[in-house]
């Protein structure tokens, strides 16, 4: 193997690698505050790059994703408060059960909003023949668009998370919510904020990801389980794990193509997770004192 | 104790009446089943299918029926699974008590249904590519498009013209794409052509830049992919991206525009077999099959406000070839139209001419197909 064909590999993983990543983040978000794994993730990115793609046609693309992400976020919400803000006696089952449940009527009720075809986002800059040199690999301009906004994106969390009041408190959440509650910390209003938050990263990650991928109602499914693999690797929970998580996963795919037939692609995340399980339960960067205070 | 004593004579009455009615709507009508994949992975396909079955059923139910009976269809979307196409094609069978049954859309599908509608004496006139449809021949099971070992020697052929003998194929994990690359692998040697790697993928894949970069590396002159499903669109994009650029040919399974427009700038210079549809205008007014494309790409357009893809052509043709039969045997049974359709000689489709026999359930032949290319967003005749 030559030097460029190894930076492409690595690039095109680090690509891939990078949208698990923020799939696995959007789970993590939901999990820290409410101890559940939201298995309609996937759906959010399918909802936002959709409803983009709709917009995109009357409005500027920027604008159109701004729609986007509202609509998500409202989708989020309208989560949170129907089915998971009410629930009389909020087990982590039921409300697993209940996301996967939500999972199929969003993908039902987007078949139905928009149909079965295929669409796509336009390409942020440059178009679908545009390619740039790096050092001998080639990578698509909108492969950049997603580093960088995927990059963005993770600061910006980790900001959001240390330094604001709001981020705090979700962190106190997570740690213990009833201490936090005794601090008075509206931790309800805490759980409907995770859905914001992981609804708008996942819609914007739909989006970004929508030109070269294309998007299609069903098409959050197979994301959601590569995000939910990355995030187990990477100890749920841990964002900074779910980033280097994403990286080996995707990088591990893209390199196993060059030495093995291509459809053994998926088992070979499925087989890191196994390993990982089995020699490191609480993931890569899991504490096992941390999982052992969580319910699931 | 009156009022329910009424109940109970009305009741009586109603289902009276309601199986009288029944028995009396069912000598009158011919039932007819459908199997498409309207959602799904292969929805480019099954959608204009089941467009273009109501809007025929529609038409010949409007000019009387056939032989003085309606037609009634009944259409199950199947979701391009082949578990919902068995479950589906038991319940045509069963309780529907069909004549025959058009479609699935995959090759996937029908090969799962094949064996049951052939055993349960129901005619099967799939909408489905795959020569392993029809090669065994199974007695009741009949398809509509061209071969794909035809498809894959028009490809080869083309390919000697351009001097190309190293390629790289790829193709999806579902029926079409498998059997598509099977019918490549064993025609190759004797065309001349060294396949130098060969790779499946997921139906669902979206990113295929890691296997165009092995087959890169491989330094192939051509790829060929072999698939039905989006990932049509982001091969050529993918292409560019890594600034390949070597020819790409696709299959058969590209015939539907949306594909072209959803790979936008990176789809031009493709080349893929085809039926005539797609470029109707651009043939001589004197091809047999002339009028009939230019009349079903403009009943189809004007009526669905989208553009004609071949694979409603190929419902077109297995609705036309189910009704001329009907029509042929005079009888609605099964055994006779069977019969009719296995005698139906030069009956011109949107496929291409038609020429069944008791060992031909397909009926075209290699010239059924055109070579055909993209330019500037259309699809047009590929001239060297």
């Amino acid at each position: 193997m030559t030097f460029e064909h190894v930076l492409q590999y690595l690039l095109a993983g680090i690509t891939i690698g990078s949208i698990y990543a923020i799939v696995a983040i959007g789970f993590n978000i939901i999990y820290n505050t409410t101890g559940i794994i939201n298995f309609a993730q996937g759906e959010f990115l399918m909802v936002g790059a959709m409803t983009a793609v709709t917009f995109s046609r009357l409005v500027p693309l920027p604008l159109a994703i701004a729609i986007g992400i509202a609509v998500t976020v409202a989708v989020g919400v309208l989560i949170d408060f129907v089915f998971i803000r009410n629930l009389k006696k909020p087990t982590v089952l039921n409300m697993i059960i209940v996301t996967i449940g939500l999972s199929i009527i969003i993908r039902e009720v987007a078949l139905h909003v928009w149909d079965e075809k295929v669409r796509s986002l336009p390409y942020f800059t440059g178009d679908e023949i545009s390619s740039i040199n790096i050092l001998g690999a080639y990578i698509s301009p909108q492969a950049l668009w997603v580093l960088g906004i995927c990059a963005t994106m993770v600061v910006l969390l980790n900001v959001f998370f240390k330094y604001s009041v709001m981020g705090r408190s979700m962190r106190a959440c997570s740690a213990n919510p009833v201490a936090a509650r005794l601090c008075g910390i509206n931790t309800k209003n805490m759980v409907t904020m995770s859905f914001v938050l992981s609804a708008a990263i996942g819609a914007l990650a739909g989006c970004v990801m929508s030109p070269i991928t294309q998007t299609q109602y069903d098409c959050g499914t197979s994301l959601a389980i590569k995000g939910f693999t990355v995030a187990i690797l990477g100890g749920l929970g841990n964002s900074t794990g779910a980033i280097i998580g994403g990286l080996i996963v995707g990088i591990l795919e893209e390199f196993s193509i060059s030495v093995m037939p291509l459809a053994y692609k998926d088992a070979i995340a499925i087989a890191i997770l196994l390993l990982i399980m089995f020699f490191r339960p609480s993931g890569l960067f899991g504490k096992q004192e941390v999982s052992a205070l969580k319910e699931f | 104790m009156a009022f329910r004593k009424l109940c109970t004579i009305c009741l009586a009455g109603a289902l009276a009446l309601f199986s009288v009615t029944c028995k009396k709507q069912s000598e009158n009508v011919i039932k007819i089943g459908a199997l498409f994949a309207v959602t799904g992975g292969a929805s480019f396909l099954g959608a204009p299918e089941a467009n273009t079955a109501k809007m025929l059923v529609d038409e010949i139910n409007a000019a009387g029926g056939i032989n003085g009976k309606k037609i009634e269809l009944i259409i199950k979307d199947t979701g391009s699974s082949p578990e919902k196409a068995v479950s589906f094609a038991k319940q045509l069978i069963e309780e529907e008590k069909v004549l025959a049954i058009v479609g699935p859309s995959t090759s996937g599908e029908t090969m799962k249904i094949k064996s049951i509608c052939d055993n349960a004496k129901v005619i099967l006139i799939s909408c489905a590519a795959a020569e392993v449809i029809v090669n065994p021949v199974a007695k009741y099971v009949f398809k509509s498009p061209q071969n794909d070992s035809q498809a894959a020697e028009k490809i080869f052929d083309t390919m000697k013209q351009m001097g190309i003998t190293k390629i790289g194929i790829i193709n999806d994990n579902g029926g079409f794409g498998i059997a598509g690359r099977d019918q490549l692998k064993k025609l190759a040697p004797k065309k001349g052509i060294t396949i130098l790697a060969s790779e499946e993928y997921d139906s669902k894949a979206t990113d295929l830049t890691g296997v165009l970069t092995k087959l890169a590396a491989k330094k192939v002159q051509a790829v060929v992919n072999w698939s039905i499903v989006p990932a049509q669109s982001i091969v050529p994009k993918n292409m560019k991206q890594l600034n390949m650029n070597v020819p790409l040919f696709q299959s058969h399974g590209f015939g539907n525009i949306k594909y072209v427009k959803e790979a936008g700038k990176a789809g031009e210079g493709i080349i893929f077999p085809c039926g005539r549809l797609l470029v109707a205008d651009q043939l001589p007014d004197n091809h047999p099959q002339k009028a009939l494309l230019v009349k079903y790409k403009k009943d189809y357009e004007s009526k669905y406000n989208e553009e004609v893809s071949t694979f409603g052509g190929h419902a077109y043709d297995a609705i036309t070839i189910l009704f001329e039969g009907i029509k042929k045997a005079g009888v609605a049974e099964t055994d006779k139209v069977r019969e009719a359709i296995e005698n139906l000689k030069g009956f011109a489709g949107t496929a291409g001419i038609f020429k069944f026999s008791a060992t031909d359930h397909c009926g075209l032949d290699i010239n059924a197909f055109e070579m055909l290319t993209v330019k500037d967003g259309k699809f047009v005749l590929y001239k060297k």
